[in-house]
């Protein structure tokens, strides 16, 4: 991997996943380690984002990394109008790696392009969020000992959560048996679907949660937006069937968990939270060791 | 005289190609993505004509023009049973079946409007892909496909 950028989740191969995973593993045990001393990593968020870049700034700083940057396109030359090509070749001159969050699609492949340092796509508009797909995958592993031959339960809006798409087409290599539960409005677009069935594996879709809850390792819940809907009324009628309450874990699985990637609105009730069944902070935690071992990888210092 | 020519014979060119066998509702839009609307040439064109291999089909005759890879990739993209009979002086001297390419750039536009190709100065680069027969430009930036419908082409 190093030198190499991550813009979207199929850019590494199994194995590659798999050695971050572990790397990832080695930073939860001893998170402080002066591996970057002194080195320069730009954190250039052309939309704000303030929860992953904290943990991306978090990572850095814990790898004794200095961060320059900003945090919104208003407080950079992009208002100015500069071209992304300018801004990138303009800050590869003082970083050695680039972390990026940028509103338009496609935005990090051709940043990577020109940039002669490698770029961590820290979300691309609708596209992509690998470093999300990575934490996820790094949560199931702890939570279940393996990534291999799990049921995941899939909850909410599928059709626009490219955090669903990433990780939906990562799991097609652990053999994965996916549940997707949503309302018609919202199901798993047909180029995600693809990806289950070239690689064979076994999906069923529901418009009703309750009865795949005791078949789920684990639940991985989303919001669904209002916006979503250009008739407010079929909203209405959505909005409440896809809302995890405490009750209905009564009969799920011992070692069943549920994710999030929060901001977390009211789909799943508080009443959840002191579940031990419950995993969608400790899930953010992780976000930062995954973080760690990738800049470590890139910059070929692990 | 052939056979060939007898076909050829009504409104037969000299000089030019025709572009034969193309889908009978593909017709305009061949003539839109290769600007033959722009174009000071003479040009016939017919549409549900009855073709014994395809049922209906239309044909495109342009004098004066032969076409460069980057337009037959453009043909071959909208009217993939398309054929081009080059002619001069009324004979045929070519007769090709398009290719439909691997992958393309520059040439098409991605539908998505919030894609960098459509933002910013970047060209355009696609993966031509098959889904369920249909032939779709997978965006190597964006990685939205566009299908046939909406291929729009610079
Ligand atoms: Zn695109």
């Amino acid at each position: 991997m190093k030198n190499r950028s991550l813009i979207s989740i199929s850019d590494y191969s199994k194995e590659e996943i798999m050695q971050i995973l572990e790397i990832a593993a080695e930073f939860e045990k001893k998170p402080h380690q002066n591996l970057l001393n002194g080195r320069v990593i730009a954190s250039l968020f052309f939309e704000p984002s303030t929860r992953t870049r904290l943990s991306f700034e978090s990572a850095i700083q814990k790898l004794g990394g200095n961060v320059i940057g900003f945090s919104s396109a208003a407080t950079s030359s992009v208002q100015k109008g500069e071209s992304l090509k300018d801004t990138i070749l303009t800050v590869c001159n003082y970083s050695d790696l680039i972390v990026m969050r940028h509103p338009v699609d496609g935005s990090a492949r051709f940043a990577s392009e020109v940039a002669s340092v490698p770029i961590i796509n820290a979300g691309d508009g609708a596209n992509q969020h690998p470093t999300q797909c990575l934490l996820d995958l790094f949560s199931i592993k702890k939570t279940q000992g393996t990534l291999e031959n799990l049921e995941v339960t899939f909850v909410g809006d599928l059709k626009y959560g490219r955090t669903v798409h990433s990780l939906v087409i990562a799991l097609c290599q652990f053999n994965t048996k996916f549940h997707l539960v949503s309302p018609v409005e919202l199901k798993l677009p047909s180029a995600v679907k693809r990806h289950i069935k070239e690689a064979n594996l076994q999906y069923e879709q529901y418009t009703d949660f309750s009865e795949v809850i005791p078949k789920s390792d684990i639940i991985y819940m989303t919001r669904i937006q209002r916006e979503r809907f250009p008739d407010p009324l079929e909203y209405e009628k959505v909005k409440n069937a896809y809302i995890l309450d405490n009750s209905m874990l009564n009969n799920a699985k011992e070692n069943c968990r549920i994710l999030h990637p929060l901001p977390r609105v009211n789909e799943i009730s508080i009443n959840v939270d002191d579940n031990p069944k419950a995993y969608y902070f400790e899930q953010a935690l992780n976000g930062v060791f995954v973080r760690q071992a990738l800049i470590a990888s890139i910059l070929g210092l692990k | 005289m052939n056979t060939k020519r007898k076909e050829l014979i009504v409104s037969a060119i000299s000089n030019g190609t025709v572009i034969d066998h193309i889908p009978a509702d593909k017709v305009f839009q061949v003539i839109r993505i290769l600007d033959l609307e722009e174009s000071e040439k003479e040009i016939y064109f017919g549409t549900n004509l009855v073709s014994k291999k395809y049922g209906r089909k239309g044909i495109i005759k342009i004098s004066e023009k032969y076409f460069k890879p980057s337009e037959t990739d453009k043909i071959a993209l909208v009217a993939p049973t398309a054929t081009l009979i080059e002619i001069r002086d009324y004979e045929v001297t070519r007769k090709t079946t398009v290719n439909i390419p691997d992958s393309i750039e520059r040439i098409a536009k991605c539908f998505n409007p919030n894609c960098i190709t459509n933002k910013e100065q970047v060209p355009t680069k696609f993966k031509v892909i098959k889904i369920d027969g249909e032939i779709k430009l997978a965006c190597h930036y964006c990685e939205k496909n566009t299908s046939q419908n909406n291929m729009v082409f610079n």
